[in-house]
């Protein structure tokens, strides 16, 4: 548990080790000091590396058998159905598999907010991790263009398109990217060559935000900094391996439930229907991931407008270290901030649900409120709120359920309770 | 609120899941049928996939193609499992186009297991001009190509009505009320009686299509059975891991004075 | 959950049982990892190859392909028949009869992979010092039987499972 310096017991070891300090990183790893209070809402991060492995092995497998042609794609996804041994299995967590990442990736997302995980000192965790999920979304939309099926082939020409939007240069781009004068055969070669790139770029990511985070050590419900080693720490193994184990075995529980048993109910039913570049289907949407940013550029009645506000929805969050006034950390003490946490879950579920409806009536109405509110949040609450906000009392540190404010014990209790 | 946030939490992530776009088109639901492929455990019903083929060859394939299927897919276990003297026999009785031969030549021969099945016409052009304009789809995934799945299809099937007063249908064009603006290009084309079923089953429309459903269910998804057998060995196994490594967990932080 | 200390014995049956546990289910995963590259269900299905031989002279051979490599089919001459069989077993590498090599009965009819069992180079035909084959590659001579005479080659070229639809019509695999 100690910080001291590790010392590789034979002689080998050492030799190796003080060419190559493997051993050293190995011994930090499994020694390195974590808050003994996290919860499970923590344990996503072990579960995000689960699914980036799943994704590249899978991945890696498919592309053996996948053919990255307009003519024969479609038919070589078929072919890994019907005639690859364990082929049907391997294609189904793959496509799953990007949900679950997903699913995962919004939770720890969503875990941040609440718990002020992006806030000082870890702004560049919080930064890398916007850059990995921005790579996911590219890689997410990339592999569902891949079985050139009609929502792969429409749904690549609509989010191309969305470059198009850009002044004078946007037809320029979008040809540019297409290869071709629309979503064609040299569009989906290059899809397939960049999607198998963008996991290994999103790899080496994960090395840069958990190396950040080793700097500063993790955040923790409370909220407050640590002194490590210490009472309030555990050693990472095998405290924080064998509760990420498990709550990974209960992640992959409900993952194997949609491999085996739904395996289509997360994906569109047009996408078995082989593309065809004459006819758009009746009603297109993304997958279900997207569909809050897809929400918020349908509510917006102008092109540029739309593309610019669907970007500034993801660009906005690189700057919230800075939006949020706030000293304190966890929502757990702040009663304003909580409420209004509560509500951007709600505004961002409901553009979901509206990015999945047809784009009038109740539903435009919908998603035009549900984007002003995303934006207010971010401009307007988390700073001024930040400010006004009485926080309640913060405890010392975990162990002890001493106050730095004068409070009732009680309040202690009850964050230890949560915690 | 704030004392069930974490169950709120979870509740509104699992609320994600469900979401579906609704379809605005007007069409009636299709019916529910109770098929011995839903659910867990799920699997084909052989003699009715069997009696399915015979309704798809009879019927179906003279108009469209199940391109992705070939004949020795007919034995594989989990499907309708003919057996490999009758996958040889369904083979044979199709000419198919091979070569070119040494003289350079395309020239045909009898149907083998290993060919795929046979398709009515040369390409979709050739489909479509031969249709009246529209395309008969490919089978191999319809199945899963259409939302609501094989109720969607079977309702089809036995959707053929008159078209209500005030309906006017053109030429090629019929009323059925399961498909999307209750106009279709195909005619009805199951009537009692039509096929002579090889087990002696009396040849209903109902009957004929069930069974050529249950075929294209099969046809789409031949894993099926096979998905569902390991997917509830899969299950047990992670629940049983699951217990073990929770058992082990207590275990582990009952050393420590904290909260799991 | 107690908060006394409690003596953990790190040899504990539950970690080992999750270990093991765990261990088995990561061997179930790796293995369809692997066998996916295992030939598919539509190679298994061509495994075997039908070849009508009715229009091969005495004397010539053709070639087919079969699970992607050559077969050489030769009708052989009754002096070539002779002569493979006047072969004295001790001068052969690799000790093997022309009649084990020929179905009985269609002993003019050699069947065999054309794959030099050196290296899977294909030979040349009607080339070598022995009136057989003869391997470009790293220069292995086989007779007309097929049996490595001269040579790194270490055996004789294979022998397919094969049999005769009927008298004009093998079927290989």
């Amino acid at each position: 548990m100690s910080e001291h310096e590790y010392v590789p017991k034979s002689k080998a070891a050492k030799w190796f080790n003080d060419r190559l300090p493997l051993l050293t990183l190995g011994a930090h790893l499994t020694d390195y000091p974590t808050p003994k209070n996290l919860n499970y809402w923590w344990t996503f991060g072990g579960i995000l590396t689960f699914c980036l492995i799943t994704q590249i092995v899978t991945g890696i497998v498919l592309a053996m058998h996948y053919v990255a042609h307009a003519d024969l794609a479609f038919a070589s996804v078929e072919h890994i159905m019907r005639d690859v041994n364990y082929g049907w299995l391997i294609r189904y967590i793959h496509s799953n598999g990007a949900s679950m990442f997903f699913l995962a990736v919004y939770i720890h997302i969503f875990r941040s907010l609440f718990y002020g995980s992006y806030k000082s000192p870890r702004e560049v965790i919080w930064i890398i991790g916007l850059m990995i999920y921005l790579l996911m979304m590219a890689a997410a939309f990339m592999g569902y263009v891949l079985p050139w099926g009609q929502m792969s082939f429409w749904g690549a020409t609509v989010i191309t398109n969305l470059f198009s939007a850009i002044p004078l240069v946007g037809d320029s781009i979008t040809t540019w990217l297409w290869g071709a004068y629309s979503v064609d055969n040299p569009t989906l070669n290059r899809f397939f060559s960049l999607h198998y790139l963008i996991p290994f770029l999103i790899l080496g990511l994960v090395v840069l935000h958990i190396w950040a985070l080793h700097v500063p050590g993790n955040n923790n419900p409370v909220g407050i900094d640590i002194k490590k080693p210490s009472k309030d720490t555990v050693p990472f193994h095998p405290y924080i391996t064998i509760k990420d184990a498990f709550a990974l075995l209960v992640f992959m529980i409900i993952f194997a439930g949609f491999v085996f048993f739904t395996p289509n109910v997360l994906g569109h039913s047009d996408n078995y229907i082989p593309a065809n570049p004459l006819v758009t289907p009746a009603h297109i949407v993304p997958e279900w991931y997207l569909l809050p940013f897809y929400a918020i550029l349908r509510s917006v009645p102008d092109k540029l407008g739309g593309v610019i506000l669907m970007f500034s929805a993801i660009f906005i969050l690189f700057v919230l270290p800075w939006l949020d006034t706030s000293k304190v950390r966890s929502a757990v003490f702040r009663p304003i901030y909580r409420q209004f946490f509560w509500i951007l879950v709600i505004d961002v579920l409901m553009l979901g649900y509206v990015g999945a409806m047809p784009a009038e009536g109740v539903y435009l109405v919908l998603a035009r409120v549900g984007t002003i509110y995303y934006f207010l949040h971010f401009i307007v609450v988390m700073p001024v709120v930040g400010y006004l906000e009485k926080t309640d009392p913060i405890p010392m540190s975990i162990s002890e359920p001493v106050l730095s404010g004068g409070a009732e014990p009680s309040i202690a209790r009850k964050v230890d309770d949560k915690v | 609120m704030i004392k069930s946030n974490q169950r709120l939490f979870v509740l509104f992530f699992l609320l994600l899941i469900p979401f579906k776009p609704i379809q605005s088109a007007e069409m009636a639901e299709p019916i529910k049928v109770d098929w011995s492929f839903k659910g867990l455990t799920g699997t084909f019903d052989r003699a009715s996939l069997q009696r399915g083929f015979q309704v798809y060859k009879e019927v179906c394939a003279s108009c469209h193609s199940m391109q992705y299927l070939s004949y020795r897919n007919l034995g594989e276990p989990g499907g309708p499992e003919f057996s490999k003297q009758e996958v040889k026999a369904i083979a044979a009785s199709f000419e198919i186009e091979d070569g070119p031969d040494s003289q350079g030549e395309m020239f045909t021969r009898p149907g083998k297991p290993s060919d795929k099945f046979k398709s009515p016409y040369p390409n979709v052009q050739a489909a479509i001009a031969a249709n009246g304009g529209a395309y008969p789809p490919d089978m191999s995934v319809l199945v899963k190509a259409r939302k609501g799945g094989a109720n969607y299809i079977y309702s089809v099937l036995v959707g053929y009505e008159d078209p209500p007063p005030g309906v006017t249908l053109d030429d090629g064009v019929y009323y059925n009320k399961y498909m999307a603006g209750n106009k279709i290009k195909m005619p009805n084309n199951l009537m009692d009686g039509l096929v002579e079923y090889a087990d002696g089953t009396e040849s209903t429309v109902d009957q004929m299509a069930m069974d050529v459903t249950t075929f294209l269910a099969w046809a789409a998804e031949p894993e099926l059975e096979e998905r569902h057998k390991t997917g509830v060995k899969v299950i047990i196994y992670l629940v049983l891991l699951t217990i073990l490594v929770y058992l082990s967990m207590k275990k582990i932080w009952s050393r420590v004075d904290s909260e799991i | 959950m107690s908060k006394e200390e409690k003596k953990v014995n790190r040899r504990d049956f539950l970690f080992t049982a999750s270990y093991t546990v765990g261990a088995v289910g990561l061997g179930a995963v790796i293995w369809p990892m692997i066998d996916q590259m295992n030939p598919d269900k539509a190679q298994q299905a061509l495994a075997t190859t039908e070849v009508d031989i009715s229009s091969i002279e005495p004397g010539k051979s053709i070639t087919v392909l079969w699970r992607g490599k050559p077969i050489f089919i030769k009708k052989r001459t009754s002096e070539e028949i002779a002569e493979a069989r006047a072969v004295k077993l001790d001068d052969l590498p690799d000790p093997q009869k022309d009649e084990d090599r020929v179905k009985e009965g269609k002993d003019e009819w050699l069947v065999m992979l054309g794959v030099c069992t050196h290296l899977g180079c294909v030979p040349l035909k009607d080339k070598g010092d022995f009136n057989g084959w003869f391997c470009p590659c790293h220069g292995s001579h086989y007779d007309v039987s097929g049996r490595i005479r001269k040579g790194p080659a270490p055996t004789n070229m294979e022998i397919p499972k094969f049999e005769f639809v009927n008298s004009n019509t093998i079927k290989i695999g």
